[in-house]
Order: structure tokens, then sequence, then C-alpha cells
């Protein structure tokens, strides 16, 4: 009987509509929309909830228009977010502060215009800075830079407070590793079983442990915070080049990417590498990510860095998250490898899966990011 | 052999080759979070960064790391 919980034997502890894998924000969002909806749903993660890569990373909500899928599941998710708002505690750190895309040179005052006639096109506001407007918006930037496009309505959150929030209502059950998972069931490492109708792997780069077809992969970055310095910048700046850096599938990366945070200090980013999942610190790849951001706001220099950590973003190799029904499960959905837009994209993504589950329309096409594509590569690749 | 010091606009005398950590905390001053919580040393080897203050003009320091001079102005 759905929607009963109720204990069978000894090692199959409950049974829920839907069972949850990861209590990161994806996995959150999911289950904030899956209740809402009126099911029972349990979270399960063996940590406490976004403790992974949502309290690594920067808690930018941001569009992003590398392909048109990618605009479209920020679009709507940065709507979600936006709507959300006002209902979402202090402790969230919702700060409205925009982003401002830098624009080095004419060559990327060119892109600048295209993204805005993107924008504009798709009803985003946003605002073509030249060389002066943008210095009076931020003038620690370096005077030479050509210019750049204003998103007013981008922001920043404190994404581990968001996913508590999205949980507050929700049951949860830390400290289980799910260890396999079958049509309707899902096991962990003690041998109990908990039973559900729909399961929703949404571990980050650790689904891989789950399902090893998934074409997951974790991608290291470092991020800086400063001391308190108030006033330094007062929006998210990243420079049009961070696309660039994104893109390069390879070698090690660095781009400028700096961010006020609610508490005056300054966030400093950003560098991808690809070297398994190996935590450490890379003085290196630290320093280039500081150069690079004293390249674009010299004063830079003044601040000191109070502390460096690093994460790990769920890469997939088309740059877009795997989202939708694992056909080899029945009941299974994945909800998994959003790189370095998960804390932006969880609401769309939240969207997509519980319409799925729940039979509705979606709000917008599922076809682009949905989980068979990766099976029929290697399907393609095999043969 | 001592010094003077000045925290928060209000003079110490403390034992020369006194920490600055260490003088906060006979005077019973704490640096205060964005929140208005106090803190304080944890690690006292200048690697936890929680006993920031600053010294003169305006610049961090470790207060942990600093030795007390005379007259040095300290802001927590």
């Amino acid at each position: 009987m759905l929607g009963a919980s109720r204990r069978t034997d000894q090692n199959e502890l409950t049974r829920h509509d839907t069972i949850v894998i990861g209590a990161g924000i994806v996995g959150a969002a999911c289950a904030f929309r899956l209740a809402g909806l009126g099911q029972r749903v349990l979270v399960l993660d063996p940590n406490m909830p976004g403790t992974g890569a949502t309290a690594a990373c920067m808690g930018h909500i941001v569009i992003m228009d590398d392909s048109a899928a990618q605009f479209a599941l920020c679009q709507y998710s940065r709507k979600q977010w936006l709507e959300l708002l006002p209902r979402m505690p202090k402790n969230c750190e919702l700060s409205r502060c925009g982003t401002i895309w830098v624009a080095a040179d004419e060559a990327e005052m060119q892109a600048v215009q295209q993204k805005e006639q993107r924008y504009r096109e798709a009803g985003i506001a946003c605002e073509v800075l030249d060389n002066g407007s943008l210095r009076a918006q931020e003038p620690n930037l370096h005077p030479d830079l050509a210019g750049g496009l204003l998103v007013p309505d981008d922001l920043s959150v404190y994404p581990t407070n968001c996913t508590n929030w999205f949980l507050r209502n929700v049951e949860m059950r830390t400290a289980v590793k799910v260890v396999s998972i079958r049509e309707g069931q899902v096991e962990d490492d003690r041998g109990n079983r908990y039973l559900a109708d729909h399961i929703v792997l949404a571990a980050g780069g650790l689904s891989v442990q789950l399902l090893a077809d998934l074409p997951i992969s974790p991608r290291k970055g470092h991020l800086v915070i400063t001391e308190r310095a108030e006033g330094f910048c007062s929006h998210q700046i990243v420079e049009l080049g961070y696309l660039r850096s994104a893109h390069q599938m390879q070698s090690e990366s660095v781009a400028f990417n700096i961010q006020p945070r609610t508490t005056g200090q300054m966030l400093l980013g950003s560098s991808r590498e690809f070297c398994g999942w190996d935590s450490s610190i890379n003085r290196n790849i630290v320093r280039k990510m500081i150069e690079r951001g004293i390249e674009f706001m010299p004063a830079l220099a003044e601040l000191s860095a109070i502390r460096i950590w690093t994460g790990f973003r769920p890469c997939t190799i088309d740059k877009l998250p795997l989202i939708g029904a694992w056909s080899a499960v029945p009941g299974l959905y994945v909800a998994a490898g959003h790189e370095g837009l998960g804390i932006t994209t969880s609401l769309g993504t939240a969207e997509l899966i519980a319409s799925a589950i729940s039979g509705r329309q979606p709000a917008f096409d599922p076809g682009p990011y949905l989980p068979s594509r990766a099976t029929e590569r290697a399907t393609e690749t095999a043969s | 052999m001592t010094c003077t010091i000045v925290i928060n606009g209000q003079p110490h005398t403390v034992e020369r080759g006194t920490s600055v950590a260490a003088a906060l905390a006979q005077a019973g001053f704490f640096r205060r979070s964005v929140s208005g919580k106090p803190r304080g040393p944890l690690c006292g080897m200048g690697v936890c960064f929680e006993c920031r203050v600053q010294v003169g003009n305006n610049k961090l320091v470790r207060a942990c790391l600093v030795p007390c001079e005379d007259g040095m102005e300290i802001q927590t």
C-alpha cells in the first residue's frame, strides 16, 4: 500500500513513494518538489545534507548559454529561484548581486554583443557596459578592460543552507550508504532495504558507484576566500573567457571569477582539473588563479586570503546533466552530472524529475537531458 | 619589562614579548564574527586564521604570530 510506512521484517525498513539517494542540492530540490506534490519521500545520504560539491561551490545562480539546452534549463531554474526567494530564510544569504561578464578586448566585446542579443530575445534583462560604465560599476576592475555584459537578475546564495531549507519538511536519514539499487528497492551497507515505487539517483559524481555506466567524472576546482573587504566589488564578476576554460576538456585551466559574499568577504575562483578524487590543494594552480584575479582586479593583491579549499564538479562529456528515467531499471531516475551549474539548475532538474515521476507535462523539453543519450553513445561506440 | 598597546582605543600594559593573541585574552577582548559572536585563537600557530585582527594601518594579522610592540594599535 502506497503512502503507509510499515515494518515488514528486520531488514525491510520503510516504504515510500520515492527514495532520493543523495542529499546535495539536486537531491534536496527533487525531494522538495516531490513532497510538494503530496508524495511521501525519503532522502538517504552517508553524510549531512549539502556537504559535498554543494558546500564547496560558489552558490552563483547564473544563466549560461553554452548550448540551447543549457540556456533553457538555466532560464527555467533561475525563474524558480526568484519565485522562492521571498520564502527563504536569512541564513540562505540571498544576494541580488547580478553578474558582470567581463570582456578583456574588442574581440570579446563582439561576443558580449552576441550574448546580449540572445539574452534579449529570450526576455532576460541585460545591459552592455562600455569601458567607462564598467569602471563606474566596478572601480576595482583593471582600467583597460573593454567592457562587459551586466545581467542584473542573477544572484548568489549559501547552498548548504538552501539545501537544508529544501529538506525541512522531508524525511531524511543520514549515515546511510546505499550500495545497490533494484526495481522498487535500495539496500544499504548494513543490509537494510528501503522500498519505494520510484528511486532518484542524485549522488553527483559518486553516482557512478551505483550505476557504473553513467558518464560522470570529477572535475576538481579550488576556491579562495579573503578577509572582509566590504565594497571591494558589488557584482559577481566573471571573465567572458570562463566559457573557454570550462570547455577545455583535457588540460587544467583557470578563469577569473569573483563573488562578494554577504559577510563582506570576497570569494575568488576558478580552476578546473581532471585528477581523480585527489582533494589536496594544488599550489601551482592556486597561484595561477590568484594571478589571473590580479590581472583583472589589481587591488586583489592587497587582500589576505584566509581559506583555500577544493571540491569536485560532477562533469559529463557533453556539458549537460543527466536527468530522467534510467531504462535498465524500471522506476529508477537519474539526476546527476550538473558540473558547475548544480545550484542554479537544481530547481529545473526537480521540475523534470517530478514531471517524469508524476506523469505531468514538464515546463520545458526534457529531451536534451535524458540519460539515454549516454547509453546510446556507448552502443554506437561498441557497434 | 613591559610595553603599552592600544586595543580598540583603550591602553593596556603587557609583558614585552607577549603575543597580540595573549594580550587580547588578558584584556578580555575578542574579534567578532559578522553576526557579532566572539572569535578567538583556535590553533595558536598561524593556521586557522580565527584570531585575525587589524594592527596599525588596517593591516590584517594573525594575533597569535605577532608580538606586542610599544604603542601598537589593535582593532578587533
